[in-house]
C-alpha cells in the first residue's frame, strides 16, 4: 500500500514537474513559422517523394512561400488539384495545369519482340543497358526488369506477366521519377485526356524494326497520310501532337500496319 | 616463389591450345575496323566511302592525347562508315573495307631497320609507337605512347614485362613467348630505351616454364646486345589475378600503387608480352598494328587454335576456320572466363583487345540461383585490391553511389575473384562495374 502510494506520487510529481518544464519551454523557445509554409505544406501531398527535385515537401513549401508564386516550382504528384490550392494560399492566379501520367511507349511483348541472346546477368535495365543492352534485339524496346517499378513511390507502375510495365493510371501522379530510371527513355509524361499514343520508341529504320519486334513503328508515313493534324514523323518514329487531341489522332488507328498505335 | 596477397586459383584449362602454334588465319574478304579500340578518345575516320585503302593504310586518327590511331587490316574498299557493334556492348563508328584480295603491297620499311637499339633515340620510339597505333594488348587497351612518355617528373627505373597470362583459356602469350621470345626481347629493350629504365624484369607464371626456359635462353646468350643491366627473368606463382599490373608490381618488386595511381608512380612501366613484339615490330619493320594473336578455344569449339588474325575479322570467320561451333555451343566470350565479356553477335570483329574468343558449350555454362548475403567474407578474404566487395555490390544495387565511392569502388580492377568464391552467387562484380559506370554518368 505504502509502496503504491509513494511510486504514484513519485512518478505523478515526476511528471507534472516535467509537464510544467516543457510547457514554459515550448512558449519560450517558439520558432516563429511562416504561417505561408505551414499552409502550402499542407496543400502539398506529404509524399516526400523528391518528383520536384527539393529534399521534401516541408523544402518545397518554404521555397514556393519563398518566392511567393509557382514559376519552376511546382509538385508534379499534386498536380493541378495542389497547384490550385497553392495559388489560392498565394493568391495568384493558378493558370492552366494539365494532369498528365506516365505512359510506356513499347509494345514489344516476350511474343512479339524477338530476343538475341540469353541474359543471366545483374536482374535490373541499367546493368542489362550496359552489358549490349541487353536481350532483346531492338535496341531501343523495353528491357522489362522493372527499374521504374522500382523506383515508383506510388506502386503505379508493375512488370506484367508479358514482361512490360504496365502504368495504374489511378495511381500514377506524374512524378516523373519513372521517366528519369529508364535507361531506354521510353516512359513519357502524357496529359490524361490523350489516350492514344504510338507504343514504340524506335528510331531505327523500318526494315531493322521489322526484323527485331512484330509492333514496331516503320515510319511508314500511313497515319501522317491518313491524319496529318494528328501525327508528325521524326527519326524513323510517329508521334501523336498531344496538343491536338485524340479526334484528329483517331482515324490512323486502323491504318497502322504494324498496330503500334494503340489506345489506352 | 614471389607472389601477391589473395587472389584464387581456378581450373586453368590451357592444355587444349598451349602445345598448338600460332598459325597465320586467313585473309578475310571483309573486315570491320572500329573506330574506337583503346582506352581513351575515339578516332575520327580520315577516308570516306568509296576511298581505295592499301595495306597498313592510316584510316583513323585523333588529335587527343590518350589515343591511338586505327589501320586498315587489309587493302580494298571502304564501303560503309557507320555504327557497328563492338563486343565490348556499345554500338561505335566503323569503317568497313571490302577487300580485293591483293594484299601485294609492301609496307615501307622502317628508317631503323639497320640500326641497332642503341642508335635509336627515345623519340624516335614514341613516334613510331605512336603511329604504329600500338596499346596494351593483354586486354586493357593503354595506348602504348603515352606509357612511353612519362613525365618529367617520374622517374622510371624498371620495365616488367608481363608474361603471366593468368586467365584460364588463353595461351596467345605463352605461345608468343615460346615462339617469338628474341622479339619480345627486343620490344622490351626499346620499352626500356623509350623510358631510360636500367632494369628489365619478366613477369612469367610457373605453369610455363617452358616460356621461362626459352627467354632465360634468350636473355642469356645475348649478352653482347644488352646494352641494359639486369635483364630478369623472375618466375611467379600461378594465381589469378597475376598478370593484374598493380598485382604483378607488387609481387615483383614488393611495391604498392597507391589507390588512383598508375604503375609511374612507383618507378615501374608494365608492357604485356604482345605489346612488346608490335613495338619490335613498329620500330624496326615499320609495320602498324593491324594483326594480333586470338586463342580461339572452349568446349563449344570444334578445333581450338592460337591463330594470329587481322584486326578487323569478324569472329564469325576465325570460328568457321577453327571447325566451326559444336552443337551444344552456348556461350561466346570475348577475352577469358574471369573478365571476358559475352557476344550476342559473331557479327563483331576482333579488335585489338581480343586476346581470346571462347566458345562454351550448354553443359559448361550454369546460371545459378542467387542467394542472400550470408556474411561469410570469402569474397574479402580473396580480393586482391583489398576491398569489401559484398559491402560494394550492396551500395551499387541500392544506389548509394556516394557511399561506394567512399569506400573504394573506383579502385576495384574487375578480375571476379569475388564472384568465383561467392558461395551465395551474388554477382558482386557486375553491380560493382554498374556502380562504377554510375559515378563516371554523376561526375
Amino acid at each position: 500500500m505504502n509502496i503504491l502510494a509513494i511510486s504514484l506520487i513519485a512518478m505523478g510529481g515526476l511528471g507534472l514537474f516535467f509537464a510544467v518544464v516543457l510547457g514554459i519551454a515550448s512558449q519560450k523557445l517558439k520558432v516563429q513559422e511562416d504561417p505561408i509554409v505551414e499552409d502550402v505544406f499542407s496543400a502539398l501531398p506529404g509524399l516526400n517523394c523528391g518528383a520536384c527535385g527539393f529534399a521534401g515537401c516541408h523544402d518545397l513549401a518554404e521555397k514556393i512561400a519563398a518566392q511567393g508564386s509557382l514559376d519552376n516550382l511546382g509538385c508534379p504528384p499534386g498536380g493541378a488539384k495542389a497547384a490550385a490550392a497553392i495559388s489560392k494560399i498565394l493568391g495568384i492566379d493558378a493558370g492552366n495545369q494539365i494532369e498528365k501520367r506516365a505512359v510506356i511507349k513499347c509494345g514489344g511483348t516476350r511474343e512479339l519482340a524477338k530476343e538475341r541472346a540469353d541474359y543471366n546477368g545483374v536482374k535490373n535495365c541499367t546493368a542489362a543497358e550496359l552489358v549490349g543492352g541487353g536481350a532483346k534485339a531492338c535496341s531501343y524496346g523495353c528491357l522489362g526488369f522493372g527499374d521504374c517499378e522500382t523506383v515508383c513511390p506510388f506502386d503505379a507502375i508493375q512488370v506484367g506477366p508479358d514482361g512490360l510495365p504496365h502504368v495504374i493510371e489511378e495511381k500514377c501522379t506524374a512524378c516523373g521519377l519513372c521517366v528519369e530510371a529508364c535507361p531506354r527513355k521510353i516512359i513519357e509524361l502524357v496529359p490524361c485526356s490523350n489516350r492514344i499514343v504510338v507504343a514504340c520508341n524506335s528510331n531505327d529504320k523500318g526494315g531493322e524494326v521489322r526484323k527485331a519486334c512484330k509492333v514496331g513503328c516503320i515510319a511508314c508515313t500511313l497515319c501522317v497520310k491518313t491524319a496529318p493534324e494528328g501525327y508528325s514523323i521524326n527519326c524513323n518514329l510517329a508521334r501523336v501532337n498531344y496538343e491536338n487531341g485524340d479526334s484528329a489522332a483517331d482515324s490512323a488507328i486502323a491504318k497502322c500496319p504494324t498496330k503500334c498505335i494503340v489506345r489506352l | 616463389m614471389k607472389t601477391f596477397a589473395k587472389g584464387i586459383h581456378p581450373s586453368y584449362c590451357k592444355n587444349e591450345t598451349k602445345g598448338l602454334r600460332i598459325v597465320e588465319a586467313i585473309a578475310p574478304l571483309k573486315v570491320i575496323i572500329l573506330l574506337h579500340q583503346n582506352l581513351g578518345a575515339s578516332c575520327e575516320p580520315l577516308v570516306k566511302v568509296g576511298d581505295d585503302v592499301a595495306l597498313g593504310q592510316k584510316i583513323g586518327e585523333t588529335s587527343k592525347f590518350v589515343s591511338a590511331p586505327v589501320h586498315a587490316s587489309i587493302a580494298g574498299k571502304v564501303t560503309k562508315i557507320e555504327k557497328l557493334p563492338h563486343p565490348c556492348g556499345t554500338n561505335v563508328l566503323s569503317i568497313v573495307i571490302e577487300g580485293s584480295g591483293d594484299d601485294s603491297r609492301k609496307l615501307e620499311n622502317s628508317i631503323f631497320e639497320s640500326r641497332g637499339i642503341e642508335n635509336i633515340s627515345h623519340l624516335e620510339i614514341r613516334a613510331a609507337v605512336k603511329e604504329a597505333g600500338i596499346v596494351g594488348l593483354g586486354g586493357a587497351v593503354f595506348p602504348a605512347y603515352v606509357k612511353l612518355s612519362p613525365p618529367k617528373d617520374k622517374k622510371i627505373d624498371t620495365i616488367l614485362v608481363n608474361g603471366c597470362e593468368c586467365e584460364p583459356y588463353i595461351t596467345a602469350d605463352h605461345r608468343i613467348m615460346l615462339e617469338r621470345a628474341e622479339d619480345v626481347v627486343k620490344g622490351a629493350k626499346l620499352v626500356a630505351k623509350a623510358c631510360n629504365a636500367g632494369r628489365i624484369i619478366f613477369g612469367v607464371e610457373a605453369n610455363k616454364k617452358d616460356a621461362i626456359k626459352v627467354l632465360r635462353e634468350v636473355v642469356r646468350h645475348k649478352p653482347e646486345e644488352g646494352i641494359y643491366d639486369g635483364l630478369e627473368v623472375v618466375e611467379l606463382a600461378t594465381k589469378y589475378p597475376q598478370g593484374g599490373e598493380k598485382m604483378l608490381i607488387k609481387a615483383v618488386l614488393d611495391r604498392a600503387v597507391p589507390s588512383g595511381g598508375l604503375p609511374l608512380d612507383v618507378g615501374v612501366v608494365v608492357a604485356n608480352v604482345g605489346s612488346c613484339v608490335a613495338i619490335a615490330e613498329a620500330v624496326f619493320m615499320g609495320l602498324p598494328l593491324i594483326k594480333r594473336v586470338v586463342t580461339v578455344t572452349g568446349s563449344g569449339i570444334c578445333e581450338p587454335k592460337n591463330l594470329l588474325v587481322r584486326i578487323g575479322t569478324t569472329f564469325k570467320d576465325i570460328i568457321e576456320q577453327c571447325g566451326g561451333l559444336t552443337a551444344d555451343a552456348y556461350k561466346v566470350i570475348m577475352g577469358g572466363p574471369m573478365m571476358g565479356v559475352a557476344q550476342y553477335t559473331l557479327d563483331v570483329p576482333v579488335v585489338k583487345a581480343t586476346s581470346c574468343i571462347l566458345v562454351l558449350a550448354k553443359k559448361d555454362v550454369e546460371e545459378e540461383k542467387i542467394y542472400p548475403c550470408i556474411k561469410c567474407g570469402r569474397c574479402v578474404r580473396n580480393c586482391p585490391m583489398n576491398l569489401v566487395p559484398t559491402r560494394l555490390a550492396a551500395y551499387a544495387n541500392s544506389g548509394k553511389f556516394s557511399d561506394f565511392d567512399e569506400w573504394g569502388g573506383q579502385d576495384c580492377m574487375e578480375c571476379g575473384c569475388c564472384v568465383y568464391v561467392c558461395p551465395a552467387k551474388i554477382p558482386i562484380v557486375q553491380l560493382v562495374k554498374l556502380g562504377k559506370l554510375k559515378l563516371r554518368q554523376m561526375k
